[in-house]
Formats: C-alpha cells, structure tokens, sequence
C-alpha cells in the first residue's frame, strides 16, 4: 500500500469513527449527521479534523472539539489537531439524510430547507410561525408552543391531531 | 470566554488557564498589570468593530438580566437563547477588535478590562431593561420587546451588509450572526404585534416602552469619522445608509401592530463615540466586578 492509498484508508476510518461522536445537544445525531465536520485530513504528523460551529453562543462548541479529540484518539488516529472554521457558515442543509431520519425518529421535527435570505438592504419579518408536520403522526395539524426550546436551535410545537408535544430543529 | 477563534481557520487548543495566560501574555507595562485597565491602540478599524461588539455584549447582560423574570417560562428560554447568541457574536467580535487593536489583547480582557470611556456600544442598550429608575422608568417587558425589535433590525441590516465586508474575518462573523438575527428579528416582532394589537393595557405599555425608547434610536443612523472610514475601506456600512431600510421594517411591524411611529426626537446619544449615560458605570461594575476581583478567574 503506498502513502497516498493509506492516508486515504485512514482518512475513511477517521471519518467513521466521527460517526460514533454523539452531539452533546441532540444525542441522537452524530457530529457527522450534523454537517459540522467540513474535512478530514490524515498526515505523517496525525490528523486534522475541521469543524464549522452551529451557532454564535453554541456552548457545544469546546464539548464537541473534545469529544472529536478524544475519539479520534483513542482509535489510533492521534495526535488530533481540531481546527474551526467560521465561513462558509454552518447551515441545518448540512444535516445529512440520514441525520434527518435520525431527528425523526428521535421525535424531533427536522428542519425545512433555509428560506432565502431577502436582498441586503430589505428586511421582510415573519410575523406568524413556520408551519411545521408532526413527526410522530405525520399531521400537519400543529401549534408553536414557543419560539427557543431546550436549545437555542430548537422550538416547541405540539400535535392537534395526535396532541403529542414535539421539538422542532429551526432551519438556520 | 476562554476560547478564541479566528478565520477563515485557526487551531482550537485546550483550554488554557488563562490565569497564566493572563500573567504572562498581553500585560506588558505596569500599567497593564492583571486585573487593572486596559487602554485601546488607535486603530481605526479595532473601535469601528469594538461599536459592534460592545453592543452585541451590552445588550446581551441587559437581555440575561430578565432570566427567571420573563412572564412565562418559554420567555425566559428565548430571552436566554437571544443573549447567548449576541454574547458569541460579541466573542468573535471582540477577539477580531484585540487583533485589529495590535496589542495582543483578548476577548475577555477587553469585556472585562476596560473604563467606561472604551466602551462604544449605543446608548440605548444600556438603559435599565429589568429595574427601573426615576431617570429610566421601563424594566416592562414591552421595553424588552420593543428595544430588541429596534436593535435585531439594526444588527441584522449590518451584518447583511458586512457580509460583503474587505475584511474576511469580519464577514465570516456576519455570515453567521446573519442568520441568528432572523431569529431574533421574528421573535420580537411577533411580540411586539402581539403586545400592541392586544389589550388596552398591553397596548398602552407597548405604546409606552417604544416612546421611552425611541429618542435614543438616532444614535443608530449617525455618522462620524469612524465610519466614513469604514466605509471608505469597505469594512463595513455608513450608519446613516441603513436608516431607510431599518425604518421601513420597523414601520412595517408598527403597523401591524396598531403602534404609531412616534415623533422624531432631537436628542443624540453619545455612547458610540465612549460617552455614556449614568447607567454605563453600574452595568460595567457588575459585569467587572469578578475580573477586577480575582484577576484571570475562568470558570
């Protein structure tokens, strides 16, 4: 096997094991599912990992960096150096299929495509909130309870038909 | 604050005791000892970009003070939620500012370590949010909703605007601050609507709060030096080019909300340009007590 079939073997395996990283926020994902992991890169000198935050305040953030550190370590791929990068920012379009299936059988309603942003300069307000379908029963019979849940990624809605409370992942 | 992080990339270390770091890194000079004042270089850029910051950080301790006070407990969540968003975008702010200031100073020694004149923040954002005074009756939370309408509208149009700005680091920050605003911008207008098109009682107090607050919004639109630089460099906008914008959408949910536009007002608030109202030096001791206490103390 030469250099550049292994650093492409490790490469693969690195990004599996960030497959068992766990979000701390929304455990049912994996950093991966969520889109933040942007590269991944195997070297003589161990590897890089970059990651592109959620969101400004995200108190995640340094969790996430250690639990990527730690994992990547312990399966052999160490020394980690886990890089941030800040542009292009991270979007809820990055969460993976996968991911999105995950959030729903988590009970979470998986967040729509990102509406466009209107041109600089023109500031349209949303006055009423985003309708949103029921994970659980698959009405799209529902009421924001409120705008921020647990985490500032999420609202609270609930289901008039099956009147199961649910959370929803906010497009961002 | 322990972390930093600049872009387009830069390596996330550990975190690092910044008791050490502190002792060791930026306090070259006596006067710059742990735990005593910083003082600002003269970069132009580092105060245009501190304007922003300091406003994202005040307006963030006003909004956290109403934690445990909303009216309803989904309230307290948001308001929580908005300040940790406008405190990260202060972070990022406040680093990119110590490395445009070139005197290798950090985030937390600029939040923490500066006299009240460094500060630049708008004046409207440290005006009592949660207790009152007889200088500045509010503390109501239609003063909370009306004065985060005001202000996410205002941010918004900036961060759209530095989207585009000659400085990478300051568009990466915008790009994503960009997309939290819409947020915020949401939540207060759908409160404000609520607020104003709801009750007589309601109405009066959502009435009230926006006429409290509406004679330090020109302070929003006024230019100086500083950002006839800034626009001259292409960092970011001219204040006064957003007022057209910001007063359309403002307007927009004033209406919708059965509120009037209140009367221009003559008044201008300094606060941008370092001279602050009585409120600054109670804000600034609360939130420096700790630093000045305990110089370096992390969590």
């Amino acid at each position: 096997m030469n250099a550049s079939t292994s650093a492409a073997a490790c490469t693969d395996a690195a990004w599996a094991v960030l497959d068992t990283v766990p979000d701390p926020e929304v455990p049912a994902l994996s950093v991966r599912d969520l889109g933040i992991v942007r590269d991944v890169v195997c070297g003589q000198a161990g590897t890089e990992v970059v990651l592109t935050p959620t969101y400004s305040g995200c108190p995640a953030t340094e969790v996430i960096s250690d639990s990527v550190r730690q994992a990547l370590d312990a399966a052999g791929y160490g020394p980690v150096t886990v890089t941030l990068r800040r542009a292009p920012a991270w979007t809820t379009d990055w969460i993976s299929d996968e991911g999105r299936r995950k959030l729903r059988e988590y009970g979470i309603a998986p967040p729509g495509p990102v509406e466009p942003e209107a041109a600089p300069g023109v500031a349209t307000i949303r006055i009423r909130p985003r309708g949103v379908d029921c994970p659980r029963c698959g009405s799209a019979q529902t009421e924001r309870l409120s705008a921020f849940g647990s985490t500032a990624c999420k609202a609270m809605y609930r289901c008039l038909a099956c009147r199961e409370p649910f959370e929803h992942f906010k497009p961002i | 604050m322990t972390s930093t992080m600049t872009s387009p990339s830069t390596t996330a270390t550990p975190p690092r005791p910044a008791v050490a770091a502190g002792l060791a890194a930026g306090v070259s000079g006596a006067s710059r000892g742990p735990g005593r004042s910083v003082t600002l270089s003269g970069s132009r850029e580092a105060r245009w970009v501190l304007r922003l910051a300091d406003t994202c950080l005040i307006h963030a301790q006003r909004l956290s003070e109403w934690c445990g006070h909303g009216p309803i407990l989904e309230e307290d969540i948001a308001l929580t939620n908005l300040s940790l968003d406008l405190l990260g975008q202060a972070r990022a702010l406040l680093s990119h500012a110590g490395q445009l200031d070139g005197q290798g100073l950090d985030e937390d020694q600029l939040a923490f370590l500066r006299d009240e004149r460094d500060y630049f923040n708008l004046t409207l954002v440290e005006q009592p949010l949660r207790r009152s005074s007889a200088h500045a009756p509010g503390g109501d939370f239609a003063d909370v909703q009306v004065r985060n309408l005001l202000l996410a509208v205002w941010l918004k149009l900036h961060w759209q605007a530095l989207a585009s700005s000659s400085d990478a680091e300051l568009a990466a920050i915008a790009g994503k601050a960009v997309k939290e605003a819409r947020y915020h911008v949401e939540h207060a207008a759908q409160w404000v609507v609520r607020l104003g098109d709801g009750t007589e009682e309601s109405a009066a107090r959502a009435k009230a709060a926006l006429e409290r607050a509406w004679p330090y919004t020109n302070e929003l639109f006024v230019d100086d030096e500083l950002d006839a630089h800034a626009a001259a460099t292409g960092l970011g906008p001219q204040r006064s080019a957003l007022r057209e914008a910001w007063l359309a959408a403002v307007s927009a949910v004033l209406t919708e909300a059965t509120l009037a536009v209140p009367a221009a007002s003559k008044f201008v608030s300094t606060g941008s340009r370092g001279v602050h109202s009585e409120h600054m030096g109670f804000i600034l001791a609360e939130m420096q007590h700790l630093q000045r206490a305990f110089p370096g103390g992390v969590w």
